[in-house]
This record gives structure tokens, sequence and C-alpha cells, in this order.
């Protein structure tokens, strides 16, 4: 095992972050806060309570997962995107590195910058709303879990990628929507019977609902279902992302 | 001397169907300055890229210090440094950050001696601190060499490496070469340039299209293959070759006021005496004469052209 690689590469992307630390921390703060504003106070004032919930409260697990989906997803796929891009990506591949190393210091930078985020929104809500935390230890569990899953997905998506702009599309156009419709601002039981069963569909309900569950022990799925469905989807990015090594797809000729 | 990299039948299909590389064997010897000399898309980077984990070989082995690029592709490639052609480098980092990375990622503990000194040698050290995309193209260029010492490599792999630099720069890139040589670091350079080639190695080796067309050590390949032609200054200008001259290879040059004649230095008799009695002979006198060699470039063109 290169320790020493991975502590490289994990140390670059860091830096990396650092170096952009305005739009990297405080645009993803600033728009979470946003969303609590707009739909946490001028909405939700509207409505008063989710199971039992101050709606308040109930959309703050939801947020945290929206961004820390998001975040870990960009994050990953454009910090290996850019050394394929810039070319640097050529000592890498020449590196006594297995594709683990690579992938451990590239995902794993990338979960925590967004389990950093994840948290730092966590207390920017406890200015506005109380926060309770019944399982903590899940709570960090789902946080972790579903950081490390997305980084993965992320960066495969910076392998697969071939310009800037499909960075942005499975972000923009899968993700997003996803975790709108897989109930961060509601609960999915609040929907039409035959779109409550639709939406059972999306993957991104098991992770909101599971992490939800470890704050106020309400849930839309059972908590089981939550952590095996992550789980599944963290064993399929693996696979994925060992036949990339495997081939050679997109890193080498 | 021990080969230190061994490529056996060694081929390269692209997805494109381009073969880039046709069966080639290869041997390195410890501690040369070894030059791949090429034109362009003879299949140079490809060679360098396959040895170094870039790229995929369709069929043959490389070994280096006997062990298998593939199979034992950590212990082969912490022996190894390379420069590439392009000047791919993380502009926004600093030169002191990258070659510390460039020591990581090989698997080597933090030594900010080791890379200081590795900074000083290429001069480098003042623009430590700068942003890389600030410095001029030469430094760039050094930087990569930096980068690919920071793990003090049994092996170098310099792709092209001044291209675009200048002519003073050259000169001080082919002394930091030679000084790595000095320490037995085995070096591989590819270049078009001829000049270099003759230069810098010890070893040339031609590839043309894929395939290796001659590998020689240098001195011998230049004088193997060296051509030398003699002129004659003559005393009263010739219209045309007499033809009593007529089985030489003579050429009349100058408005007829010199004849050149071009010989084989390997041949068993180069006829220059023969020329000379026969010239004298048939009248012919001349008051001065000189002999020229030429160079790798001449000899590297001929092949070239032999092999299209």
């Amino acid at each position: 095992m290169n320790i020493e690689a991975v502590r490289a590469i994990y140390g670059f992307e860091m830096s990396r972050w650092g170096r952009t630390l305005m739009q990297s921390i405080v645009s993803p703060v600033l728009s979470t806060c946003l969303y609590f504003v707009v739909f946490g106070s001028a909405i939700g004032s509207r409505i008063s309570q989710v199971d039992g919930i101050g709606y308040g409260s109930f959309i703050v697990p939801g947020l945290v997962m929206m961004l820390l989906l998001t975040q870990s997803t960009l994050n990953a796929s454009f910090g290996i995107y850019f050394p394929r891009f810039t070319g640097t990506i050529y000592e890498h591949l020449s590196a006594p590195v297995s594709p683990f190393e690579i992938v451990l210091g590239y995902v794993g930078a990338a979960a925590t910058k967004s389990i950093i985020l994840g948290l730092l929104v966590l207390v920017t809500a406890c200015l506005f709303v109380t926060i309770h935390i019944a399982h903590p230890f899940w709570m960090v569990a789902f946080l972790v879990l579903t950081a490390v899953t997305f980084s993965m997905l992320g960066f495969i998506i910076g392998i697969w990628a071939d310009g800037f702009e499909k960075l942005q599309i499975i972000p923009l156009l899968v993700i997003t929507p996803l975790t709108f419709l897989g109930g961060t601002f509601y609960s999915i039981k609040m929907l039409p019977e035959f779109w409550q069963k639709v939406t059972l569909l999306n993957p991104v309900v098991y992770l909101i609902s599971g992490f939800r569950w470890s704050f106020y022990e309400i849930s839309d799925v059972n908590v089981g279902v939550s952590v095996l469905m992550t789980l599944v989807f963290l064993a399929i990015c693996m696979v994925i992302a060992w036949w990339i090594f495997k081939t050679g797809y997109r890193l080498k000729a | 001397m021990n080969a230190i990299i061994s490529i056996a039948n060694l081929s390269k299909t692209y997805a494109s169907g381009f073969h880039a590389l046709k069966h080639i064997n290869l041997d390195i010897r410890q501690g040369e300055i070894f030059a791949l000399l090429g034109p362009n898309g003879a299949g140079k980077t490809t060679l360098i890229s396959i040895i170094c984990g870039i790229v995929n070989a369709s069929t043959g082995t490389v070994t280096v210090d006997g062990k298998d690029i593939v199979r034992d592709y950590r212990a082969v490639r912490s022996m190894i440094g390379l420069v590439p052609q392009e000047l791919s480098t993380d502009m926004f980092e600093t030169p002191w950050a990258t070659v510390n990375f460039s020591r990581g990622l090989f698997g080597k503990p933090r030594d900010h001696a080791f890379v200081e000194k590795v900074l000083k040698d290429l001069s480098l050290w003042e623009k430590k601190d700068s942003r890389i995309m600030t410095l001029s193209g030469g430094m760039k260029r050094r930087l990569l060499i930096a980068k690919a010492l920071a793990h003090d490599p049994r092996i170098l792999f310099l792709d092209e490496p001044t291209a675009g630099v200048d002519v003073e720069l050259r000169r001080e890139m082919w002394d930091v070469v030679r000084a790595m040589r000095e320490r037995g670091v085995t070096i591989i350079l590819t270049t078009h340039y001829i000049e270099e080639a003759e230069e810098m190695a010890d070893r040339v080796g031609v590839i043309a299209k894929g395939e290796i067309i001659l590998v020689e050590e240098k001195t011998e390949l230049m004088r193997k293959l060296g051509k030398k032609q003699l002129s004659l200054q003559l005393q009263i200008p010739l219209t045309d070759v007499p033809p009593a001259l007529a089985a030489y290879d003579l050429h009349v040059a100058n408005d007829g006021h010199e004849l050149t004649y071009t010989y084989d230095t390997q041949a068993e008799r180069t006829g220059i005496t023969a020329l000379l009695n026969d010239m004298r002979a048939a009248g012919i006198a001349f008051k001065d004469l000189s002999t020229t060699q030429s160079s790798l470039e001449d000899i590297f063109v001929d092949l070239v052209r032999q092999k299209r």
C-alpha cells in the first residue's frame, strides 16, 4: 500500500479546496441558507408541522442531504477530470499507485469536503431552528456513507466526462431533480398514493428518509431498507470504478 | 554491460487500428544515455508510454531490472522518472508543492532537503513559491524534470526534452542530463534533433513507422555509415568530369573550380590514391584539398528515406 501517494493526492485535493475557499464553502452554505429562509420561514410558516415536527426543523436533514449529494458529486468529478483535462494525469498513471489508492485519495478528499460542508449547514441551521439528533451514530453513518457513495459516483463521472459540460449534466439533470422529488421539502406521505409508489423508485428517497430518521425518528421508508439501498449503491459505484481501471476506460490507450 | 530495460517483441495497435509499434526488440544498458531518434509519428512516445505504464501494450513484454512492467508495476515504476513531451502542469500550484506532490505520489516519504536540492540543481529555487502559470516555458520544462527526479529514480525518460527550447537553455538541459548520468542514472531520450543525439547519446536507436531500424553505438554509427567527401580545388576549371575518371563518383562543383569525390570510409579501399594517380595521368592538377564527414543528420535522413 502506497500510503504516501494516498496522502499526496488527498493533500493536493484538500489544498485545491483551500485555494477556492469562497466558492467552495461560502456559496453552498449561502444557497442552503436561502432555501432555508424561503422554504423554511416564508412558506414553512404556513405549514405548521409534518409528522409532529416543525416544518423548519423537518427540512434540515433534507437540505444537508441535498448539499451532500451535489457537492460530493461535483467535487469528486472535478478533482479527477481536471488532471485529465490539463494532461497531468500522466503522473498518476506512471506512478507506483494502485487504482484503489487513487480512488481512496480522490474520493476520500471529496467526501471529507462534503462532510465538512454538511456539518457547516447543520450548524447554520441551528441558528434558525432547534434541531434534535436522536441517533448521532446513525446520523454520522448516513453522512459518511452518502458522502463516500456520491463521491464515488462523481469520480466515475469525472472519468466518463470528455468536456466540462458533461461534468455538470448528472448533478444538474439527475441528482438535483431527484433530491427535490425525494422528500427534501416534504414527506412522501403527503403525495397521492400513486406518486408515493413512483417516488419509491427514486434512490434519494431512501437516503433522505434514513438521514431524517436519525434526527427525528420519523421516516418514509424502513431505516434498514435505507441503509441497504445506500450500501447497494456504493457497491455498484465500486464495481464501475473497478471496471474503469481494469479496462483503462478513458484513462489508458 | 547489463541491460536494465529489455523490450521483447513489443507491438501496439491503437483502437483506431493504427499500428504504432511493430515487434520492437530493444535492450537499454545500465547507466547509458540512449537516444531514440525518429521523425514525428514514428512511435517514440508510444514506446516510452508503454514502459512507463501510460499506454497498454498489445503484445510483447518489457522488463525493467528483471521485473515485468505489468506484474511488478510498483517496483518498476518506483525506479522510473518520466518527463513528458507536453508541458502539462498544475498551473495553479507552486513548484515547491508540485515537486513534493510527485515525491509522495511515487511513495517516497517527505524529504524537504532533497526537494530543495532538486529545485536548486534545476535553477528553480528562486521560483519555488510562484504559481506555475507565471513560469516561462523553459522553467516549466525544468520543473517537469524536477518532478520526475523528485523520487530519485534510477532511470529517466525524457520525451523531446528540448522541443521549443532556445539554444542556451538546450545547452543547460544537456548539462543537467550529463550530471544525472554522472550519478549513474540511465537516461532514455527521444528527439528528432539529430544534434541532440550526436551531442548527448552513447547509443542511438533509429525508429521509423513503428520499427526500430537500427541500434548502434553513436561513434560506431557515425563511422560505419559515415560517408566522406573529398573536395579538390582545381588549378584549371573543368566543365565536365573527364571520361578517364568516369569510374569514380565525381561531381564538378563551384563552376568547375572544384571536383568532389564521395567515398565510404568503411570500404576496403577508399579509392583516393587511385583517383589521385589517375588524375595526374589525365593531367588534372589541383591546388588544395579538404575532406568533410557526413553528420548524424545525413545518416538519419538516409535511413528514414530508405524506409519510405
